[in-house]
């Protein structure tokens, strides 16, 4: 035991650095030492693994593994934007690059590795990338405005992710593979076969077998900027367009600080450490991509992982070792499942292979078993890899393999769910957590849902292709403790919202009443009849005040408006795509005025006017419709607006009439009475002035057509939309679109937002293309001709009420004096516009006004 | 008048079933409710967290065997027979006593909580 404090260094704050700095936190390691965490890039530690998805979040905070910038244990320094430029052993110090020198009694590098760019000529000029780093991808992104074309060197996995990236920035995108196959690491021939197919279908031209001899510039005369890349030539003479390249061709260890200080390195880089992870000087270790236990780099995240833990028991004076780890590797690379664990290339004496190849559907499995059949050593999975949750951990654990190991890789495989899964089974191995531990975890902290059993387990915080395995556990136990999740909307249904939807739609249910009798109890609540007059709205399109659906309706739907902090009410006339003309703006005008409303600009590109007494609302909406203005739906859960930007009329960069499209669309989907508020956007051009990645549906201009986006909200938690298809002709963007928002009405929870619901649903975006692109389950054609009878029967709600004398009954003040105003409100007035006095208590009117019996 | 009379308000069929209208009492907007057994209940409008008199506009339903109203501000329930708060035990709005004659609502004199 000692007892003089002592300091340790760890030099990177990456992903591996981190993991080191919280065990040694949450293990006690910062009872002796204190630690100063050393880091080149601008921000703390982020989630690498899912890079690419900082395209679609909303800022780079949302992949940070620190979101609160500080570890909250004082005795861990955290110096960012810093970098270790060498290291003393002499004197145990490091420098660092702002001159400081810092003593050190422990070391560990965990300096991870830089891309490789191969030495090709051309490879310094404007418009080559490597793809690494928050700033890369930024840079990328950037450069992708300006461009049509774009190149990655290298169909490695890394190489796939970058090209799934530029196909999401919009380019027309090259790989140019030297091997003759696509992964060549993971991957056997038939299975990079597959892999291109389907790559191919999205678009992405492949070369295989093709060297990258240099890359080509521009010269002045041609026009284009010089020192600009044009594209790239091949090595049999061909050349590929691109004015974005990006290189992966592999990485290489960051050992360099290593190199320099005497430290031994592996014959391929990496610093050599022991089973300890410790370097030749007892005091430096390395972890992570720089490290390179028994000669061998790992670079994947999980084996780093396990090199943090392992550094943080040796220094807490236990034992523990790194030898080896499982290299499996799951993506989803541009929509498609592959997958490659354990012994995929069959390497094993007597080694056998099960294959299963359906080529039209462009699916390959390949399971290699044990020379006596009673062992799985590894596989492949290409196009559908839903078998990986289960398949790994039989690896991993060694258990016995059933009778018939090909169902476990046969389509519908029964053994997919079923396969019982020994304790030991490691389920998630990014962090190294097995089934036995997620179970127990899971009763100890009376875990409920999937968000808490992540947090509690670790289990599925990292590339989450654990997630289906662990959600099954989560079932598995809660049903063992005789627990449920809870699925009713409320206390009288034990239905989902869906359930409630598809019920409505089977029995053809039109009134509250015989719904709440049938499968319900009690008279329901604010929560279930909303939900329920949504439902009925969405598949009837009846009027939301019709005798049998208005006394259901939330507050706002019910007048038809939407109240206000002193039950007043605003009134929001449909402005489409936010195009008005003078004369309308005129009549907007003088109602306010005639009426004395506050008048104010939204946010969704049109004009609210505020605190009409609920009375005064039909006359109000009397002036507007005989002007030609409906409904705006601003209260409604359904359709509010669809927001455009100038585009192609007027707007230098326009590609296409982004105005037109905008007002089609909002007049196509205007009344479609939905879960929750749908918001739309179109953009000109990429420049997206619309903003149109953040509504549910969002749709930018591209040279051929439009890509279309959807999922995205601001709000509290903001997400930006994802691309669902690009390139689309306005004809496929409208059945897009209506297959989309259908199938989102028909199955989110009540007051679930398109981001939301996506995060429910198992597959996520992807499993959203199917249905919706490639109508997976075949209800394309029913969801269409649902949206087509809504756009038949859809009226004007405000019109329908002004005529109906039954519907205008409700707007009166009081009942027996119809013609008093409530009291109640009183507005004073700032900036020259009324706004709602503050009351403290009832008003009490006493006998002073007048009232008449009926 | 005086908070004890009876006053007629409006005849019962003019109430629309779990839905609430306003009307002017003793100098106050009180908040009459039918629910679905045609009892009716009388309850000041003013929703004392909102501060806004608007307890008519709200969803009428039951929890348990609890007939309530949820104001359409912020959704607090309160109880249509006793104006109790569901929510917060400390608040309450007042109730009234309600009789129906000859098809006609009448509304009484404040019920002491
Ligand atoms: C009037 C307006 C603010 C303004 O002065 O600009 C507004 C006002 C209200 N918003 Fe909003 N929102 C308005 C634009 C927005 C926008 C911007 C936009 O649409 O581009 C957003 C962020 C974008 C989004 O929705 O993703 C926005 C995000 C919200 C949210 C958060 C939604 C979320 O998913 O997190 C709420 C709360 C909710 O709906 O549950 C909300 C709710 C409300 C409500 C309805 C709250 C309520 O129930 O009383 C407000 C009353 C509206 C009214 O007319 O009385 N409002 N609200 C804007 C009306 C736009 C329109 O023309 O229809
Ligand atoms: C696009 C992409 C996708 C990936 N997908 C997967 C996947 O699906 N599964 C998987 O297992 N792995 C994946 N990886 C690999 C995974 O990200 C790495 O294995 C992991 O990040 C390694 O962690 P690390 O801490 O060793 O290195 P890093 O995360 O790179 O961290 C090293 C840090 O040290 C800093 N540093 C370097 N030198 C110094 C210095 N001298 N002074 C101060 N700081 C320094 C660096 O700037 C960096 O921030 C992916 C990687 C990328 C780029
Ligand atoms: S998105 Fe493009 S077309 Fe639309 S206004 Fe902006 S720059 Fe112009
Ligand atoms: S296997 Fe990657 S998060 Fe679990």
């Amino acid at each position: 035991m000692t007892h003089t404090r002592k300091t340790l260094v760890v030099a990177g704050h990456g992903m591996v650095g981190h993991r080191f700095v919280q065990a040694a936190i949450e293990r006690g390691l910062t009872e002796r030492f204190d630690v100063v965490v050393v880091g080149e890039e601008p921000r703390p530690a982020y989630d690498r693994v899912a890079l690419t998805s900082f395209f679609s979040a909303s800022t780079a905070d949302e992949l940070s593994l620190l979101p609160e910038g500080q570890y909250d244990d004082p005795r861990v320094r955290l110096l960012l934007d810093t970098t270790v430029t060498a290291v003393d052993r002499d004197t145990r110090t490091v420098a660092l690059d702002d001159g400081q020198l810092l003593g050190f009694d422990v070391l560990v590098l965990a300096t991870g590795a830089a891309p490789f760019v191969p030495p090709v000529p051309g490879r310094d000029l404007d418009g080559c990338f490597v793809y690494r780093t928050i700033e890369d991808l930024e840079a990328i992104r950037e450069a992708a405005a300006m461009a049509t074309t774009g190149a990655v060197i290298g169909g490695g996995l890394l190489g796939l992710e970058a090209a799934n990236a530029l196909v999401q920035l919009g380019l027309d995108t090259h790989v140019v593979e030297m091997a003759p196959r696509l992964m060549p690491v993971q991957l056997d021939p038939a299975g990079g076969a597959t892999l291109v197919r389907h790559i191919e279908k999205l678009g992405v031209t492949v070369h295989t077998g093709a060297a990258t001899s240099s890359v080509l510039g521009s010269d002045e005369a041609a026009g284009a900027p010089a020192g600009r890349v044009t594209g790239l030539a091949l090595a049999e003479g061909a050349t590929v367009p691109a004015e974005v390249v990006v290189f992966s061709a592999g990485i290489r260890p960051r050992d360099g600080l290593a190199r320099e200080c005497g430290l031994d390195v592996a014959e391929r880089g990496g610093v050599l450490v022991d089973e300890q992870c410790r370097t030749r000087d007892a005091g430096i270790f390395a972890i992570g991509e720089c490290a390179a236990p028994a000669g061998r780099m790992y670079g994947l995240v999980a084996p780093g992982y396990q090199m943090a833990e392992v550094v943080v028991d040796v220094l807490l004076d236990g034992l523990g070792g790194f030898t080896g780890a499982d290299m499996s590797t799951k993506l989803k690379l541009l929509g498609v499942d592959v997958a490659s664990f354990g012994d995929a290339f069959a390497t094993t004496d007597g080694a056998l292979e099960l294959v299963f190849a359906d080529a039209v559907a462009g699916i390959y499995k390949k399971l290699v078993v044990s020379a006596d059949g009673s062992r799985l050593l590894g596989g492949v999975l290409v196009g559908d890899a839903s078998a990986y949750g289960v398949l790994r951990p039989m690896v991993s654990s060694g258990m016995d393999l059933p009778e018939n190991p090909e169902e476990l890789i046969l389509p519908a495989a029964r053994g997919t769910a079923q396969v019982g899964m020994p304790d030991g089974a490691v389920v998630c191995s990014c962090n190294n957590v097995t089934k036995g531990t997620i179970c127990s975890t899971i009763d100890a902290q009376g875990c409920a849902d999937l968000p808490c059993a992540k947090a509690c387990t670790r289990a599925g915080t990292t590339c989450g292709s654990c997630l289906p395995v662990v959600k099954n556990l989560l079932t598995e136990r809660l049903e063992a403790g005789g627990r449920r999740v809870a699925t009713g909307i409320c206390e009288h249904f034990d239905l989902t919202r869906q359930e409630l939807f598809d019920l409505v739609s089977v029995h053809g249910y039109r009134r509250f009443d015989d719904i709440v009798e049938a499968h319900g109890r009690g008279r329901g609540c604010d929560v279930c009849k909303p939900a329920i007059a949504s439902i009925l709205a969405s598949q009837l399109n009846g009027h939301v005040l019709d005798a049998d659906t208005a006394a259901l309706q939330d507050t706002n739907d019910a007048y038809l408006a939407n109240i206000q902090r002193n039950g007043t009410y605003s009134v929001v006339p449909r402005v489409p795509g936010g195009e008005i003309t003078p004369e309308k703006l005129i009549v907007i005008g003088e109602v306010a005025r005639d009426f004395g409303l506050y008048t104010k600009i939204t946010g969704g590109q049109r004009i609210d006017l505020f605190g009409a007494r609920m009375e005064e609302l039909p006359a109000i909406w009397r002036r507007l419709v005989d002007a030609g203005f409906e409904s705006g739906h601003a209260y409604g859960k359904s359709l509010r607006t669809v927001k455009s930007c100038v585009g192609s009329t007027w707007c230098r960069y326009g590609v296409q009439d982004s105005v037109q499209l905008a007002i089609d669309l909002e007049l196509r989907y205007r009344g479609l009475r939905s879960p929750h508020k749908l918001k739309g956007g179109v953009s000109g051009c990429a420049r997206e002035c619309a903003e149109a990645r953040s509504k549910d549906f969002g749709v930018i201009a591209t040279e051929k057509g439009w890509n279309l986006y959807v999922c995205g909200n601001g709000g509290a938690t903001p997400a930006h939309a994802q691309l669902l298809a690009g390139d689309l002709s306005t004809e496929d963007l409208v059945r897009y679109l209506d297959r989309f928002l259908l199938y989102y009405v028909r199955t989110a929870d009540r007051l679930q937002r398109t981001s939301t619901w996506l995060g429910t649903i198992d597959g996520g975006l992807d499993r959203v293309r199917e249905i919706v692109v490639d109508d997976a389950l075949g209800l394309g054609a029913q969801l269409e001709a649902d949206m087509a009878r809504h756009v038949d029967t859809y009226v004007d709600e405000w019109k329908a009420t002004l005529d109906d004398s039954d519907k205008l009954a409700r707007f009166v003040s009081f009942v027996n004096a119809p013609g008093t105003p409530d009291p109640n409100i009183t507005f004073t007035t700032e900036r020259g516009q009324i706004r709602p006095a503050t009351l403290d208590q009832p008003v009490d009117l006493g006998a002073s006004i007048p009232v008449g019996a009926p | 008048m005086t908070q004890e009379e009876w006053q007629p308000v409006c005849p019962v069929e003019e109430l629309e079933v779990e839905r609430g209208v306003t009307a002017l009492v003793h100098g106050q907007a009180l908040a009459i409710f039918r629910t679905h057994d045609d009892s009716v209940y009388a309850l000041g409008n003013y929703d004392p967290f909102a501060k806004a008199s608007v307890l008519a506009r709200g969803i009428v339903g039951t929890r348990g065997d609890v007939p309530f109203v949820a104001s359409p501000m912020h959704k607090h329930a309160f109880d249509l027979r006793t104006g109790r708060c569901l929510d917060d035990d400390h608040v309450a709005v007042p109730s009234y006593e309600v009789k129906v004659v000859d098809g006609l609502v009448h509304v009484g004199p404040r019920l002491l909580a």
